[in-house]
Formats: structure tokens, sequence, C-alpha cells
């Protein structure tokens, strides 16, 4: 019989933190990830100016004048961009999460996601148009 | 193997998710406008308080500051032991405390309005 | 047939005489249209015989292939050389144990598969007499999609959360699982759960993706993984908020 061979196998570490650096799908996925500290930060911005709103209309005209920063400006205009990655990824992935069979097929994907981003469009317009955007 | 109570705290960041994903570009959106100095007619301080003074609209508000703040810790915490915070239950209680501090204060606010 | 010189930079390893693993250069000729498999083929053949890896059906269904090409987990029997120009990096899949060169230790991932129960249990027992199951084509393509796992690893190569959580089950045990759930003839959903819907179950998914970007069968383990999430949810609630509803 012949000897035995010793196994001795061998683990790869994955680095802690920069693991998601070896590929692009893992730095788009990070970039998904991290959309969550601008509409958290932005909520915070909505809670400040409940707190301004409820102590009057000055502490309400201040809030609003801060808001016309350029650090205010800059910093909406990254978390529009954030939030509407989310959006874009969120209704992308939705088809996956809650397929709807019918019959002997599915609604395809696109179809889904293309409801949620005509319900997103049309959700945003009237919002827009109710707080007289325009 | 015991079955995890992930599902309390994964209810509400996936309805947060959504929300948030429906919601935060249009009001981003809209505080962009009044940044820029083209502020929408609501947000007149008359106008906004007496939004913000119905029931139902300081419903909705809380409601969406809840569910967009634990979305956001829950997507944290994810991310913190995603790039080695290994310290979960911590991280995990940081992140949850905080989405119901900044509730709380809105809560707070919404009952002075 | 035009014929095409290849660079291959494979990762060896031997557990008796290396302390870790190292590249080894392999330069052949090779015909263009070959597949990468073709190429180790040729190097096992030709320039060195103690090159080891697995393979078998050559065709993409037995799933013993798989390794990492330029850093991506794929089939090597899938991965054509005119789709490499450059020197191709080929290494074990990733997040799995090196036993040698490119063969890795699979037995976690197998003791993972039965840990799922992956048979059918009927919701109650069936005598013989009573006949086949039915099962209408609307009830079979409801899981039909996660049925055709040829267990190839390349999802759990892929995972960032397996990667960064070994004791996590991983995306083909899942799918797997779903697989029965979803079929009409099975009620073993609530056993499952025992192992899906614990923390070491589908809750270590953040719903990277990245399994169902490399699945070469197209199952889509990601959409599975989110369903039972969803599924184990809605259980969850139903249990603690109305625990008079009958199980």
């Amino acid at each position: 019989m012949a000897e035995e061979v010793s196994r001795r196998p061998y683990q790869r570490e994955v680095p802690r933190v920069r693991w998601f650096l070896r590929h692009p799908r893992y730095v788009r996925y990070m970039f998904r990830e991290v959309t969550c500290l601008f509409i958290g930060a932005y909520t915070l911005v909505l809670v400040a100016g409940l707190g301004a709103l409820s102590q009057g209309p000055a502490a309400y005209q201040g809030f609003l004048e801060s808001l016309a920063s350029p650090a205010s400006i800059l910093f909406h205009v990254l978390a529009l961009g954030f939030a509407a990655y989310h959006s874009v990824t969120w209704f992308n992935l939705t088809p996956k999460a809650l397929p709807l069979q019918v019959g002997e097929g599915f609604v395809p994907d696109g179809v889904i996601a293309g409801a949620h981003y005509a319900g997103w469009g049309l959700l945003s317009l009237a919002l827009l148009a109710l707080a007289g955007a325009f | 193997m015991a079955r995890s109570n992930k599902p309390i705290v994964w209810g509400p960041f996936a309805a947060g998710g959504t929300l948030t994903a429906f919601l935060t570009p249009v009001l981003v959106l809209l505080t962009l406008l009044v940044a820029l100095g083209h502020a929408p007619e609501l947000f007149a301080y008359e106008r906004m308080h007496a939004f913000a003074g119905h029931w139902l609209a300081k419903l909705a508000i809380a409601a969406t500051v809840f569910l967009s703040l634990w979305s956001t810790a829950h997507r944290l915490r994810i991310t913190c032991y995603d790039l080695g915070i290994r310290a979960d239950t911590l991280v995990a209680t940081v992140v949850y405390a905080g989405a119901l501090a900044g509730t709380a204060a809105s809560v707070l606010y919404l009952t002075r309005i | 047939m035009s014929e095409r010189r290849v660079e291959l930079e494979v990762l060896r390893y031997n557990p008796e005489t290396d302390r870790e693993p190292r590249f080894q250069r392999y330069s052949i000729r090779c015909p263009e249209e070959w597949v990468v498999l073709d190429a180790l083929n040729h190097v096992k053949e030709t320039a060195d015989p103690t090159l080891s890896y697995r393979w078998s059906c050559h065709m993409a269904v037995c799933g013993s292939c798989g390794m990492m090409i330029d850093g991506e987990p794929k089939l090597a029997c899938k991965s054509f050389l005119r789709d490499y120009p450059g020197v191709i990096r080929i290494e074990p899949l990733a997040h799995f144990p090196i036993e040698r060169d490119l063969v890795t230790v699979i037995d976690d991932f197998m003791a993972k598969l039965a840990r799922v129960k992956p048979y059918l249990i009927p919701k109650q027992e069936r005598a013989l007499g009573e006949g086949e199951y039915r099962q209408t084509p609307a009830e079979l393509k409801k899981y039909k999609q996660y049925t055709l796992c040829i267990n190839c690893m390349l999802c759990y190569a892929a995972c960032p959360e397996y990667g960064l959580i070994p004791k996590f089950i991983g995306p083909a045990a899942i799918s797997l699982a779903h697989r029965y759930n979803q079929d009409s003839r099975d009620g073993g959903r609530r056993e499952r759960e025992e192992e899906i819907a614990a923390a070491e179950g589908v809750w270590e998914c953040s719903f990277a993706g990245a399994c169902s970007e490399v699945c070469p069968e197209h199952v889509d383990p990601a959409s599975a993984l989110q369903q039972v999430k969803i599924a184990s949810t809605v259980d969850w609630y139903k249990e603690h908020l109305m625990p008079w509803l009958k199980k």
C-alpha cells in the first residue's frame, strides 16, 4: 500500500478591510452601501429643520439661510446623487426579491422594475407640484 | 441552531429602504431648491407650519424619519462588519439607538408644532 | 485552425514541500478556440504532470473545474482563451482552503448542502398505493430554476460575506433549501428554517449579488436568498405578533 500523503490545507487570508478593492463588483457594492450615510445625514437635516420649525419663524428662517451655504449646497448635491443611486439599485433588485408568477411564466424583471421607476417618477413630480416648485 | 432574531430589525430596514428609494431623492431636490434660493411655496413658514401641524402629516413625517434612520442604521451596521469592525452587538446598539434618538427628537419637535 | 502562444500563471501548492503557495509560469502553444481547461490539460500532458486540478465533463454540467481565472470565479471548461489576451492568472477557487495546486478542500460546502435537508419532506405520509404526486407546469416553474445548481461553488468564491464569515451557510445551500421549500410536493419549510433562519443562515447575506453574477447556470441564488429573507421575516412576525395562529 502506498504511503499516506500528509494533508496540510492552506487557508488564504481575506484582507479584513481592503477586500472590496479586489474587484469592481465589490466597489460598486460598497458604494451602494455607503449611500446610507448620505440618506441618514439628510434625514438628520430634516430633523434639525423640524426643530427649527417648532421654535418659531426666526429659528426657521435661520435654518433656511443655513441651507444656502456652499457646504450645504455641496452636501445636498452629493446627497441627491447617492440617494438616486440607492433608488436605482433598490428598484433593480426588487424583482429578485418579489417574483410575480403569472400562470407558467414570471413577470419580466424589467416590467417590475419599470413599474417602480414609473411610480418613483410620478410621485416625485406630484410632490414637486404639491410643494409649489413649479 | 437557534433561529435568529434578525427579522425584527430587517423588517423595518426593508420598509425603510423602499420608502427612501421612492421619497428621499425628491425631498433632497426640494431642499436643494431651497438652498439655491428657489424655495417652493410650501417652505414659507406659515405654509410649512400649517402643513406640519396636521396630525396626518405628523404621523407621516415621524414614520418617514423613523424608517429612513432605521434603514440607515441597519446598513451602517452591516457596512461596519464588512469593514472589519467585528463588535457587532456594540455597533448594533449604537446605530439603532441613534435611529431611535433621532426619531424621538422628531416626535418631540412635532408635538410642539 | 490558428494557434496562439498562451502564458499561464498558475498558483501551485504542494502540502508536503511548500510552506505557502507560489506562482508558476507555463508557456504553451494552443489552438485559439481552446478553453482554459484544454490549456491546463496540455500543460499536464506535455510540460508538468504534477499539476493537479479537478475536471470531468468539459461541458459545464458537472461543476468540477471551478477556479479563479484572472481573479474571477469561472468554470475552466467555459473560459475561452480568446477572451484572455494577456497572461492568464489561474488560482484555486477563492475562500476555500487549498488542498494542492488548484484543488480546494470542499468538505465545508458538502456539509452545508446536507444540513438544509435537500430532499422532499412530504406534508403528509403518502402510501405507495395512492399513486404519484401530480404537479402542474406552473407549480414546476415555481422552483425549476433553483434545481439547475451544479454545485460548482463559484458563488461561494464570489460571496464577500462567505469570505469574511466562513460559518455562513452560503448561497448554494440556501438556494437548495429554497428549491424544496417552493416545491408543491414539499412540506418541510419549518424544518429547514432551523438552519436557514439561523444567524449563520440567510441573515449573513447582505445582497451583494456577486453569487448570481458568477453563476454559470443562471440559478440566481441571490433571488432565492432574498425570497427566503422575506419569508422568514413574515414567519417571524406572524409567530411573535400572532402566536395564536396555528403552525
